[in-house]
């Protein structure tokens, strides 16, 4: 049952691998690897329950703030280009 | 005896939806035609399909202490999830990423994402 739900989510996690390898721009690969790392949370998590290794779940929480940190700051560094214009006309001014 | 029985045919129903949301939304996520709406099977997984897993593991779980550490897990995803995804499609619209509708790329603003950006800034923030 366990094993079978972590081999859902390494088959979940392989697709959101091929949507962030075809995807047409930017924002379909970010999308892409904060679902792959969602699902990496759930795979440790499962991970932990079936080898009864409590200490996978701090790993796992761990993963999860790290991961949407990650996806703010690269949706942050998308916008630089902007910032940094911004920066030049006040300059300019 | 009895009551392991029940915690586990229960762990087994929750892990089932679960894992039919998280495998649904991962085929979404490959095969629906348009950004938006792959961020709508993104978004159903992340909190869902997550909340179920770990409500299932939460029942299996031995000693407070992981049942501590799962409850914050849960926690955090589900508030986490739906603002990752609000900030991706709200990035991704100010960039003029454009939706499709029924295979065809939508009738958006004309202009394009350099004259709606500043318009939708303007209108969004009195």
């Amino acid at each position: 049952m366990l094993i079978a739900a972590a081999a859902a989510v390494l088959v979940s996690m392989a697709l959101a691998l091929a949507r962030a390898f075809l995807g047409p721009r930017l924002y379909n690969r970010i999308l892409a690897i904060n679902t792959f790392g969602t699902k990496t949370v759930l795979f440790i998590a499962v991970l932990g329950v079936i080898s009864g290794r409590p200490y996978l779940f701090e790993i796992a929480l761990l993963y999860a703030l790290v991961n949407f940190v990650t996806t703010v700051a690269v949706l942050r560094l998308t916008h630089l280009d902007e910032l940094l214009v911004g920066m030049d006309e006040e300059e300019a001014r | 005896m009895t009551i392991s029985l029940i915690l586990d045919v229960v762990t087994g129903a929750l892990l089932l939806g679960g894992c039919v949301l998280v495998i649904s939304g991962g085929v979404g996520l490959l095969r629906f035609p348009d950004f938006y709406s792959r961020t709508h099977a993104a978004s159903l997984t992340d909190t869902a399909g997550a909340g179920l897993v770990i409500l299932g593991l939460l029942l299996q779980a031995d000693g407070p202490e992981s049942v501590i550490r799962l409850v914050l897990i849960m926690f955090f995803m589900m508030l986490t999830g739906p603002t990752a995804a609000h900030a991706l499609a709200q990035a991704a619209r100010r960039d003029g990423e454009r939706a499709v509708l029924d295979g065809r790329a939508a009738e958006g603003p004309a202009d394009g994402p350099a004259a709606d950006g500043p318009a939708a800034d303007d209108e969004g923030r009195p």
